[in-house]
C-alpha cells in the first residue's frame, strides 16, 4: 500500500485489502451510488455541471483549471460523436498519484468518467494509461469488464435510455503525450506532437470531435462531489481550492508516499506525515508540484500551506501535487542538470526554440556540473530561457525553463561556486551518502 | 510474420475505437509485435502498417518517436533503470551503477550472453518506490536496494 497517510481523506477511504479496487468493494464503499442518483433521478446535464462548479474542483493534472467551467465548455446538446478522455498519462517526475488511484481505486475513474460523459453528452471515453504501469493498465481493463458486466457501460445504462462506453489505451513513453492535445494524436495513432491551439478540444479534440480531456484525480473526485454536493465538497478544502488532494511526497523523506490531505492544509504538516526529513537532516529545498514547477527555498516552504493560491505566491505551482524534497546533501546543480536532460530528452522537437533550447540548457548546466562552467554561463541560461518561453505550442518549453530560472534565483551562490572552483559546493560523499542506497535495510 | 494469438490481441484493440479510426491501434500493435519478437524490425513495423491499413511511414514515425519501443535487438531481458530527480535522491543512479558494475556493461549494452540490456530510463510514474525499474517494459520492481538487485539478477535467467 503506497497511500500512506490522509487528514478526511475521500478518494482514499476504505482502500485496505487485495480486492478494494474490485467492484464488490466499491459498491459496498457506496460506489456508483453518484451514477444512479444522476441517471435514475434524472438529473438534467446542467445541473451536474453545476454541482462541479460549486465545488471549486480545479484540474488535479497540473493545471488546476476549474473542472466545471471547462465541462460548459462542451457543445452538449450538438448532435454527433462526442469523446470523455482521462490523462492517466503520468509521467511527471514526482507524481505517482493517478497510478495509486488507478490501483485501488479505478471504479471511481469509471464512475467519474461516465457522469462526466452524461453531464456532457458523450457517448464514449478513453483512459490513456502510462505506458510504464503495465499492471495498472491491466488491472484497469479487468476493472471496465466488470463494470461492463454489471451494465453501468454500454447501452442504455441503469434504463436511462444513456449510452457510453469506456476503453483504456496505453502510451509507450513520451511524457509530452502528457500535454492534452498530444495525448489525443497519440489515440488517433500518430506521434504524440500537441496542436496548435485554438481550436481548443471542446470544439476539435480527438478525431475532430468535441472532446473534454481531464486527469484521473479529477474524474476520480466526481462521484464525491455529487454525493456530498457541491457546497460541501468545497467545504472540504479551503476558499478557491476545492476538496481534498493526493500529494507524492519523494526524495529525502523518511516514509515516501502518496497522502491525500485537504488543500490548504500547511506543508509542515505533510511534511511531518511522510515521516519527517531523513536522518533528521535538514530541508534545503523543495519542488511542490511536480518537476516543472519552480524549486522552493526552505524557509519559504515551510511556511506555504498545499493549496494552489498560497503555493503560487511562494512563486511556484501546485501542479500535479507532486512533492520532490531535497535536504542538505543535495547539490543543485546536479539535481537541475538531471532534470534539464530530462526536457531536453523529452521535447518533441516540433518547436525550435523548445528543441534547440532544451538542448542549450541541458549543454550548460552539464558543463557547470562538470567543471566546465564558464563566467557568463548563468547569464546565458537565463536568456535561453526568456527565448523559449511563450515561444512555444505547449507548455513543456515553459516546464523545461522554470526550474532553471528558480534553482539559480534562489541557489545562485551554489552556481557560482560551482563555475568558480569547478567542483560540487556539498561534497561527492556526502552526496552518495544522502541517497541512501548503500545503506539501505530490507 | 506474427502468430494467430497475436492477431486475435491486435483485433481486440482495434475493438476498441471507431470502424474507421483502425490507425488508433498501433501502439498496441507495436507493443504486441514487440511482444512476440523481442524488437521491432523494419519488416514488423511495415507488417503492423499493412494490418492496420496505414502508410508503413506512419507506424515507423511511432516506433520511433516512443521510448519504450526496441528498434534493434535487446538481450532477453530489457532492465530499464530510472535515474530522475526523485529516484536520484533515494539511489536512482546509484543502482545503475551498481547494475553497470555487476553486469560489466553500459547503458544501452547487452551482456555477452545476451541475457540482459540495460537502459537507463525517464520518469516511469513510481517515485515513492525509489529506485525503481522495469524488465521487459511490463513489471516493474520497486525499493531496488542492492540486496533486491541481486535478488532479481538472480532470477532472471
Amino acid at each position: 500500500m503506497a497511500i500512506l497517510g490522509a487528514i478526511n481523506p475521500m478518494l482514499t477511504v476504505g482502500l485496505d485489502g487485495d480486492r478494494a479496487w474490485r467492484l464488490a468493494d466499491y459498491l459496498t464503499r457506496g460506489g456508483y451510488r453518484a451514477l444512479r442518483r444522476v441517471l435514475e433521478g434524472k438529473m438534467p446535464q446542467g445541473e451536474v455541471i453545476n454541482e462541479v462548479k460549486k465545488s471549486v474542483l480545479r484540474g488535479r493534472g497540473g493545471a488546476g483549471f476549474p473542472t466545471g467551467l471547462k465541462w460548459s465548455f462542451m457543445p452538449r446538446s450538438f448532435p454527433g460523436d462526442k469523446y470523455v478522455v482521462c490523462n492517466s498519462d503520468e509521467g511527471e517526475p514526482g507524481t505517482f498519484k493517478d497510478r495509486d488511484i488507478l490501483r485501488f481505486n479505478p471504479h471511481s475513474v469509471i464512475e467519474g468518467m461516465i457522469i462526466a460523459g452524461y453531464a456532457m453528452g458523450a457517448g464514449r471515453g478513453y483512459n490513456y494509461i502510462h505506458g510504464e504501469i503495465w499492471e495498472i493498465y491491466e488491472r484497469f481493463e479487468e476493472a471496465l469488464d466488470e463494470a461492463r458486466a454489471a451494465g453501468f457501460l454500454g447501452t442504455n445504462i441503469l434504463g436511462s435510455g444513456f449510452d457510453f462506453d469506456l476503453f483504456a489505451h496505453h502510451g509507450y513513453g513520451a511524457y509530452i503525450c502528457g500535454e492534452e492535445t498530444a495525448l489525443l494524436e497519440s489515440i488517433e495513432g500518430k506521434k504524440g506532437q500537441p496542436r496548435f491551439k485554438p481550436p481548443f478540444p471542446a470544439s476539435f479534440g480527438l478525431y475532430g470531435k468535441p472532446t473534454t480531456i481531464n486527469n484521473t484525480e479529477t474524474f476520480a473526485s466526481i462521484p464525491y462531489i455529487i454525493n456530498l454536493g457541491g457546497e460541501a465538497y468545497l467545504e472540504a478544502g479551503k476558499p478557491n481550492n476545492g476538496g481534498t488532494k493526493l500529494f507524492s511526497v519523494s526524495g529525502h523523506v523518511n516514509r515516501p508516499g502518496n497522502y491525500e490531505i485537504p488543500l490548504g492544509t500547511p506543508f509542515a504538516t505533510l511534511l511531518e506525515m511522510a515521516g519527517g526529513m531523513r536522518g533528521g537532516r535538514k530541508l534545503k529545498g523543495c519542488i511542490p508540484g511536480g518537476s516543472s514547477a519552480p524549486v522552493v527555498p526552505a524557509a519559504m516552504m515551510m511556511d506555504c500551506t498545499m493549496d494552489y493560491d498560497s503555493i503560487s505566491k511562494a512563486g511556484s505551482m501546485l501542479g500535479s501535487g507532486a512533492v520532490i524534497v531535497m535536504d542538505e546533501t543535495t547539490c543543485m546543480v546536479k539535481a537541475l542538470e538531471r532534470l534539464s536532460y530530462f526536457y531536453y530528452e523529452e521535447s518533441c522537437g516540433q518547436c525550435t526554440p523548445c528543441r534547440e533550447g532544451t538542448n542549450w540548457l541541458y549543454k550548460v548546466v552539464h558543463r557547470i556540473e562538470n567543471g566546465k562552467g564558464r563566467p557568463d554561463d548563468l547569464d546565458l541560461l537565463a536568456s535561453v530561457t526568456t527565448n523559449i518561453m511563450g515561444r512555444t505550442i505547449c507548455a513543456l518549453g515553459d516546464a523545461a525553463s522554470m526550474p532553471v530560472q528558480s534553482f539559480i534565483k534562489h541557489f545562485r551562490d551554489e552556481f557560482a561556486y560551482h563555475i568558480e572552483n569547478r567542483k560540487c559546493l556539498v561534497p561527492v560523499d556526502v552526496q552518495r551518502a544522502g541517497s541512501g542506497f548503500f545503506t539501505a535495510t530490507v | 510474420m506474427l502468430t494467430p494469438e497475436s492477431l486475435k490481441r491486435i483485433d481486440r484493440e482495434i475493438a476498441k475505437y471507431p470502424p474507421d479510426q483502425k490507425q488508433s491501434a498501433v501502439m498496441a500493435a507495436l507493443a504486441i509485435a514487440q511482444e512476440e519478437r523481442g524488437w521491432l524490425s523494419n519488416e514488423a513495423i511495415e507488417f503492423v502498417a499493412g494490418y492496420l491499413g496505414m502508410a508503413p511511414i506512419a507506424a515507423y514515425e511511432v516506433a520511433t518517436f516512443y521510448g519504450m519501443y526496441d528498434l534493434k535487438p535487446v538481450g532477453k531481458y530489457k532492465v530499464s533503470v530510472c535515474t530522475n530527480l526523485p529516484c536520484m535522491l533515494t539511489g536512482g543512479v546509484d543502482a545503475g551503477e551498481y547494475l553497470k558494475k555487476k553486469l560489466g556493461i553500459g547503458y544501452n549494452e547487452t551482456t555477452p550472453d545476451g541475457l540482459i540490456t540495460l537502459k537507463e530510463s525517464e520518469c516511469m510514474g513510481a517515485c515513492g518506490d525509489a529506485p525503481v525499474m522495469i524488465v521487459n517494459n511490463r513489471r516493474m520492481c520497486s525499493w531496488m536496494n542492492p540486496e533486491e538487485i541481486d535478488k532479481l539478477l538472480a532470477e532472471l535467467k
